[in-house]
């Protein structure tokens, strides 16, 4: 045991010797890009404190590059700044930023093409068009990376974290503002988003589209166009995810669209326009949920079919549940509503009387948005009250028939 | 003294006060008489402000009273029926009165007279009409004004306190001041009136002294005198 | 007219029907922070009893006031006062009395309860001045109808009338003017037909700090210049004045030109 410890002591003494390279302005090499074609592959260069005003640098054998003193990339609004080609790719500790703008091209802080196992962490992405852009790359890892750009519009802004046709991907722990979408997933397979900060992205905090069999848990996001939106996409676990303050026009928390089999558990909405917003989805568990201050808690257009709402909390919400059809097949049980006025006189915790989530004015609403304006009035609740009794325009099968009496907390 | 000049007053389509012309000179009793409807509750009320005429003047001690208020507190007012807030008491009324005008009153001496001792205390509401008509009067002769409209103050009055009041209304000639009555009890109208002023049909039938009326209608008493008028112009 | 407001003041503080207001107001301040636990849901379940309550309260309790103040209303005809003393004295007197039955009816069971640590203290004063601004309103059309019928039945069904057509009917309409016509850019009319009434323009105050502004906002864009800035509080506010301040101007005009 000890002559290995001992041969592992030889081998970190040594190190400095072969395999690493500095920059630095009184250095030798004071470019990025020369150390990069100098350095053997798997060879370690430390980048020293300094500004580097330098674009596309192209990285096309493993390589740890490795930032000292926070340097900085300046890329002055021109091209790529770092594309990485190779697989094994290292980069950490740096400040990036002023990347191009191109109404073209997808222009990046680091671009990775065809690059596995990479690892890219602990760096900060300022002023960027896109910030990391990953085309066909799989098994890498984007860990406590802070991504943040001035975004106005959506047309003339890009993405922070932007993955392309990759599998078993790693984004943990990251920060992402003023964008367009916070991350953004094409194509992605069997990846994991956790515990990232997604917040003031004008359009979404995290955007699947064509992506299967991923998760992400433990995420925030806040105040974006809307926090999340799922499209055409199969098998996504969502828990635990917060999803707060997502305002505006046509903001949702989480907007779902044509999506199947998923979970979405524990989480946390509270105080967005629409909380859940569904454009057909199938057999999608909502359990666990607290939907809080929202505008509309869930909004369903379009066909959903075989969903099921159990154990959520539905707390002080605008509307509960909205529908577009007389149409139901999904089923609501156990859940508790803020708005119930029933009783439980056996007191085992469950109402005597079944609720009705639905309301006819959410109804009204979705057909004519500016009746909003009569929300909570004399006349809008007499309507409400004859509609409960003789159901017209509201499915009628659509009952919580076991609604709990107290808030659940698991 | 009292001017009205030419007063007309309609009620939707009945016409109450059709050119009333009237001066009531400064010192004595003068009667207002005159069948149901003639209007003279109206006329009274114009005096007082409380019924806008349509047309016509009307000058209290010399000055124009449209859209006045101030002069008010020259008369003293006793209207028709005694009515009253029901919650208050007798002692919180008269309270109130003498704070809104804020003028010396004699109260104190009236309510002896009158007998109200045993009332002060007790809600408006709760009295009888005789007992509410003193309280009327109480309140309409406290103030030293110098002018007087009473509104048929005999009103459920029995004979003691029907003779306290005339007792008054003579003390009160005697100060100088012009007291203007409408009554349907002649009795009261042969030992009191100075004048008389009649009127029919919205307006001044006769005016002048009680003799006077009864010459012009070739009857001994104020009873026929009047009754033969009425009869004369049905 | 200070003397008159506090006349007419001190009978209402006396009469059995400011009790009954007060204590019904205590009641349900203690009722629904019994039943809700929580102050932020008792203020939003309050509010729906405010708009509606304090409308239908205030004219039903004006109309009765003014009628059953008639002889006090004479015989301080027959006293050197203005008629405008006369009654704007009545009127203040009357507003104030229920306003203050409202605010200490609720006022205490809230304070009672730990209002002044509750971030909720902002919303229960807008709440409580929406509905002083709703009392202050209705005596004042109450008055005027009462000034403008001398028959009571005629003036109580008017004043139930006024009430129900703001309460209730004028949402109705309102509501199937949108639908009929919901091809139609309809934003600003919406905004202008909330200000013509009054619940409306105080339920909207109330939603703007209560509900989530931007709920409102989800319909478009001039709502949402309108209820996403100051612009929305401030206006309704002012709105919410004029609708003060014009039935007072009526009562004066016409009190200058009834018979008695």
């Amino acid at each position: 045991m000890q002559r290995y410890l001992g041969l592992l002591g030889l081998l970190l003494l040594n190190l400095p010797l072969w395999g690493q390279i500095r920059v630095c302005a009184d250095c030798e090499i004071k470019t990025i890009r020369e150390a990069v074609a100098l350095a053997q592959p798997h060879d370690t260069i430390f980048v020293q404190t300094g500004v580097y005003q330098e674009n596309t640098i192209i990285i096309n054998k493993p390589l740890v590059l490795l930032g000292q003193g926070q340097p900085v990339i300046d890329g002055n609004h021109n091209g790529n700044l770092i594309e990485i080609k190779a697989d094994s790719v290292e980069i950490a500790a740096f400040t990036i930023r002023n990347v191009g703008v191109s109404y073209t091209k997808d222009l990046a802080a680091i671009l990775l093409t065809k690059a596995d196992h990479f690892y890219i962490h602990d760096n900060r992405l300022e002023k960027v068009f896109f910030g990391i852009l990953v085309e066909k790359s799989h098994h890498g890892r984007i860990v406590n990376n802070v991504v943040s750009s001035e975004a106005e519009e959506e047309f003339t802004s890009g993405n922070g974290i932007h993955l392309w046709s990759c599998r078993d991907v790693l984004i943990k722990g990251n920060e992402l503002f003023g964008l367009r979408d916070g991350i953004y997933l094409e194509f992605v397979e069997q990846s994991t988003i956790i515990d990232n900060h997604s917040h003031d992205n004008i359009r979404y905090g995290l955007h699947f589209m064509f992506s299967n069999h991923d998760n992400y848990y433990d995420n925030t996001f806040e105040r974006n166009g809307a926090g999340v939106a799922v499209m055409f996409s199969k098998f996504i676990n969502m828990k635990r995810n917060r999803f707060y303050k997502n305002w505006g026009t046509a903001s949702f928390g989480l907007l779902l669209k044509e999506i199947y089999d998923a979970e979405i558990e524990n989480n946390v909405f509270e105080e967005n326009t629409i909380a859940i917003n569904i454009e057909g989805s199938t057999r999608v568990n909502y359990f666990h949920n607290d939907l809080i201050r929202n505008g509309w808690a869930v909004k369903v257009a379009g066909g959903c079919y075989a969903n099921i709402f159990e154990n959520n909390n539905f707390i002080d919400n605008s509307f509960d549940v909205s529908y577009n059809t007389k149409m139901n097949d999904n089923r609501f049980l156990g859940n508790y509503w803020s708005s119930y006025t029933g009783y439980d006189l056996n007191r085992d915790g469950i109402g005597d009387v079944p609720y009705r989530p639905v309301k006819l004015f959410s109804y009204i609403v979705g057909r004519t948005p500016e009746t909003i304006i009569l929300l909570r009035s004399l006349f809008i609740d007499i309507l409400n009250f004859s509609e409960k009794v003789s159901p017209v325009f509201t499915p009628d099968n659509l009952v919580d028939e076991a609604p709990k009496m107290k808030i659940t907390h698991d | 003294m009292i001017e009205i000049k030419d007063l007309h007053k309609k009620f939707g389509r009945l016409q109450v006060l059709d050119g009333v012309s009237l001066q009531i000179a400064d010192q004595g009793i003068f009667a207002i008489l005159g069948p149901n409807g003639s209007g003279k509750t109206t006329l009274i009320k114009s005096i007082l402000g409380m019924v806008i005429p349509q047309k016509g003047e009307i000058y209290v001690n010399g000055q124009p009273v449209k859209g006045q208020w101030e002069y008010r507190r020259q008369i003293n007012y006793l209207p028709q029926i005694a009515r009253f807030p029901e919650n208050i008491s007798v002692t919180e009324l008269l309270q109130m009165i003498k704070n809104l005008r804020s003028q010396p009153a004699n109260d104190a001496e009236l309510i002896e007279l009158f007998g109200l001792q045993g009332h002060l205390h007790k809600k408006l509401g709760n009295l009888s009409g005789g007992t509410k008509q003193k309280v009327n009067i109480v309140l309409a002769f406290m103030f030293d004004s110098p002018i007087f409209i009473l509104d048929e103050p005999t009103t459920g009055l029995d004979p003691v306190s029907l003779l306290r009041l005339k007792d008054l209304l003579r003390k009160e000639k005697e100060a100088g001041k012009t007291i203007l009555i409408t009554t349907h009890i002649m009795d009261f109208v042969e030992t009191m009136a100075d004048e008389i002023v009649f009127l029919l049909e919205g307006n001044i039938y006769f005016k002048g002294t009680l003799d006077e009326l009864k010459k012009k209608s070739n009857q001994q008493d104020l009873e026929h005198a009047i009754a033969n008028i009425l009869a004369e112009n049905s | 007219m200070i003397k008159v407001l506090q006349y007419s003041f001190y009978d209402l503080i006396r009469s059995r029907w400011s009790y009954v207001y007060f204590l019904f107001y205590l009641v349900l301040g203690f009722a629904l922070l019994f039943l809700n636990n929580s102050i932020s849901k008792a203020v939003i379940t309050l509010m729906n009893v405010i708009v509606v309550l304090t409308p239908m309260i205030g004219t039903i309790f004006g109309i009765m006031y003014y009628y059953s103040s008639r002889e006090f209303t004479e015989l301080l005809l027959a006293q050197p006062l203005r008629r405008r003393t006369i009654f704007l004295g009545q009127y203040l007197g009357v507003a104030l009395s229920l306003t203050l039955s409202l605010v200490f009816g609720l006022g205490l069971p809230f304070a009672f309860y730990g209002l002044g640590q509750s971030a909720e203290m902002g919303n229960f004063a807008l709440l409580l001045l929406s509905g002083a601004f709703l009392t202050f309103i209705f005596v004042a059309l109450a008055f005027i109808i009462g000034l403008r019928n001398d028959n009571r039945i005629k003036g109580f069904s008017y004043a139930i009338l006024i009430w129900l057509l703001l309460a209730v009917i004028y949402d109705g309409i309102f509501l199937i003017s949108l639908i009929i016509f919901e091809d139609y850019p309809l934003d600003k009319f919406t905004l202008i037909a909330t200000m013509f009434n009054p619940i409306d323009l105080s339920r909207i105050l109330i939603l703007l700090k209560l509900d989530i502004s931007a709920l409102l906002g989800y319909t478009g864009a001039i709502f949402q210049k309108f209820f996403g800035t100051q612009t929305g509080l401030f206006t309704s506010l002012g709105v919410l004045i004029v609708w003060t301040l014009v039935p007072v101007y009526f009562i004066v005009r016409l009190a200058r030109k009834k018979d008695f």
